[in-house]
Order: structure tokens, then sequence, then C-alpha cells
């Protein structure tokens, strides 16, 4: 359950498998890891999650590097095992795409691919039995370790942002700046009188961006809360003692629909938001 | 949970990731599974016609066997006649050849006849002259008589 070294109580068990592995300046001016939560917290924004970050782009080379290397020997004769099986999730994702997204952008399905398939070996990581990685890592002297990058709400508010960037671009370069400001500004209150227009602008304006920064927010804290709900639950079986193991595989069951779900969730309403983006309907 | 640069570093390698996919994994394979579509496409295409061709083919082969089978009915009703024409010609030509082999036959016969009796009634003359001669014992003037003896030999 917990190495000789490391913490004895059920709490601190808890708490040190939730805590990420933050390098940054200390609040005395030096650079360093920090030891405890509250040191990390000390930190402030300028710090960074190495262990988020390390399995994060691990598991994304990981990616691109199978893709990558199935993708130079494709051919259209009979596809072999492997290839057959980055076709099926290809094909799979650009279903999805020509289904949800109606505009003509050659990034989308990249982009759905990418995050679909990254998200899902983020989440996968969730699967390993909890202790294994973090115990090596204690053994070679790094105190923290959390291998599931997407129970890092920077992780997942990372890629959100990035999402959103996307729309908000994508929206001002379809619809120009004054179409983006109108679909803000003039819905969902409309008038054809310019002084009832410009009483309801600030309404407007407010629920708009209300439901303009709830769709990125939405969109990386439904990912996160699951899997950190995920991971705290098997933190919480672990400490159970000897007789975890059938709970653990009874969880890890329904886990595994739940990070396939959560994968297609986010890759989806990344395809919808930017659909969105694209559709100049007001 | 404390937000930090983490944020930005994950922004930036997703940016990252999915620049590589769009560069290097999404083209090629779009482009085999178009490919291999279209493969799929054109063989059940060709199958189609191929398909078509058959049936074309064999209703032509029938109609072929169909002529074939009438030619050869006609070949053998022509022989048929050919045949019995023949038959009839050689019949024909048998008979006329009996009847001038018979009428040839039976001119030779009546010459022939006509000789001998010619060669007789010579004989018969010289024959009734001798007798005569040994019957009158004396010496007739076969001159004197010679109308007579004529006479005698065209009787017989």
């Amino acid at each position: 359950m917990s190495s000789a070294e490391g913490p004895t109580s059920s709490s601190d068990y808890i708490v040190h498998h939730l805590q990420n592995l933050t390098y940054g300046q200390h609040p005395d001016g030096t650079w360093g890891i920090a030891q405890s939560a509250a040191e990390a917290k000390a930190m402030g924004f300028m710090a960074i999650h190495l262990d988020t970050m390390f399995w994060s782009v691990i598991l994304g080379v990981v990616f691109l590097g199978l893709f990558r290397r199935v993708a130079k020997s494709a051919t259209s004769d009979t596809p072999s095992g492997l290839q057959n099986f980055v076709e099926s999730i290809v094909e799979f994702v650009d279903t999805q795409v020509r289904e949800s997204f109606h505009g003509k952008n050659a990034l989308i399905a990249p982009l759905a691919l990418t995050l679909f398939v990254w998200v899902f070996l983020m989440n996968l990581m969730d699967l390993v039995p909890i202790d294994w990685i973090p115990g090596l890592a204690t053994l070679m002297g790094i105190p923290y370790m959390k291998v599931v990058p997407t129970t890092d709400v920077n992780a997942t508010m990372g890629m959100s942002i990035a999402v959103f960037l996307l729309m908000v671009y994508y929206s001002i370069k379809i619809k120009g700046f004054g179409g983006f400001f109108g679909e803000l500004a003039f819905h969902p209150f409309e008038a054809k009188n310019p002084i009832v227009k410009a009483i309801f602008l600030p309404i407007n304006l407010i629920l708009e961006g209300v439901s303009l920064l709830a769709k990125p927010l939405s969109l990386g804290l439904r990912l996160f809360g699951n899997l950190y709900a995920g991971e705290l639950i098997f933190i919480l079986i672990a400490l159970i003692g000897l007789y975890q193991l059938p709970l653990h595989f009874v969880w890890a069951g329904f886990h595994i629909i739940v990070i396939i779900l959560q994968a297609f969730i986010f890759m989806m309403l990344t395809i919808v938001y930017l659909s969105l983006a694209h559709e100049d309907n007001h | 949970m404390n937000f930090n640069l983490t944020l930005i570093g994950q922004s930036i390698a997703m940016i990252v990731f999915v620049w590589f996919c769009m560069k290097y994994i999404w083209p090629p394979m779009i482009a085999a599974l178009e490919e291999r579509k279209q493969k799929v496409a054109d063989g059940i295409a060709a199958g189609e016609r191929g398909q078509h061709e058959l049936e074309l083919a064999q209703s032509r082969a029938t109609e072929l066997l169909k002529e074939a089978r009438a030619q050869a009915a006609q070949i053998r009703e022509q022989a048929n006649q050919q045949a019995v024409h023949i038959k009839d010609q050689a019949k024909v030509d048998a008979v006329a050849e009996r009847e001038r082999q018979l009428t040839a036959a039976q001119a030779e016969i009546e010459q022939e006849a006509s000789r001998t009796k010619e060669a007789l009634r010579t004989q018969v003359a010289a024959l009734a002259v001798a007798g005569a001669e040994q019957l009158l014992k004396r010496e007739v003037n076969a001159d004197a008589h010679q109308d007579l003896l004529d006479k005698l030999a065209a009787e017989i």
C-alpha cells in the first residue's frame, strides 16, 4: 500500500496520491521540486507539473509514433493487423466529423483524431494499478508521481483552452469580427428598434458571454471531474487492504467504459463547438 | 488543484501533436482509405461488367448453336435430296445402257443371221447344181439353166 518512507495514515496516502510533482520557484527565490502540497501551492502560477507533462507527452509520442508508422506504410491493399486497427479508428473519427461538422476545414478531423486517441491513452493510465508507478518513483527518490494526466485540471483545461482559442479564431475568420460580435450582442433578445437594441445589448453580452465561456469550462472540467473521481475511488479501494482486489476489478471494469466515453465526449464536443464556430446562421 | 504553467504546457503539447497528426498521419491514412474505397468500387463494377458480358456471351452462344443446328439440318436435307437424285439418275442411265446394249446385240444377231442365210443360200445353190448334175448324169449347161438355179436359190 505504501512504502516505508512514504506517508503512513490514510489521509496522508490520499493526499500523496493526489499531489502532482511540481517544479517551480519557492517563495524564497530558489527553484526546485516542491516536497509537499503546501510548498507546491506556495509556488503559484510559475510552476509546472512535471509528471503531467511527462506522461502526456510520452503518451502523445506513443500515439503519434504508432499512427505515423502505420501511415507511412499505409496501402490500399489488404491491410495488416495494426493497419486494420488504426484504420478503424481513423474511419470512426472521420465518420463522426463528417456527421457533425458541416464546414470545410482540414484541421477538424486530425484534431478530433488526436484528441480522441490522446485523451483515451491518458485516461487509460488510470487502469495501471495506482501504486506501481508512484511506488517506483518513491524508490527512485521522486516525492510525487501522478500518472494520469487527465486527473490534473491543468491538463484538461489546457486542452479545452486550446479548443476555445480555435473556436474564437474560426468564429472571427468565418464570420468576421462584426459577425462574431453580433452573435454575442444581439442574441437571444432581438429587436428592430435601435434604442431597444442598445438596451438589450449588455444583457445579451452577459448571457452569450457566459454561454461562450461555459463551453471550454465544461469541456475541460467534465473530463477532469470524471477522471479525478475515478482516480479517487481507485485510491479509496486501494485503502481497503487485502480485500481490495474484487472491488478493484469491478471498478476497473466500469472505468473502462468511462475512459472511452469521456475521450469520445471530449472529441465530439470539440467537433460540435468548432462546427458552431463555422456556422453563420444568425 | 493549482493552476500553473502546466496549463500552457499542455496547450502547446496539444497544438504540436495536432499539427503533427494533420501533417503526417491524417493525409496518408485518408488517402489509403479513399484509394481502397475506389478499388473496391472498381472491383464491384468490373464484376458486374463481367457478369453482363457472360450473359451476353451465353445468349450469343445459344443463338449460334441454334443456327448451327438449323444449318446442319439443311445440309442433311440437301444431301438426302442429292442422294435420291443420284440414285434416280443411275437408274435411268442403267436402263438406257441396257437398251443400247440390247439393240446392239440384236443388230449383230440379225447381221450374223442374214450373213449366214446368204452363205447357206450360196451353198444350197451349189449343192442343188451339184445334185442336178449328178441327177441328170449328163453335162448340163450351167449357163443355160442359170436363171432356173437363181430362182431355186431365191425360193430356199
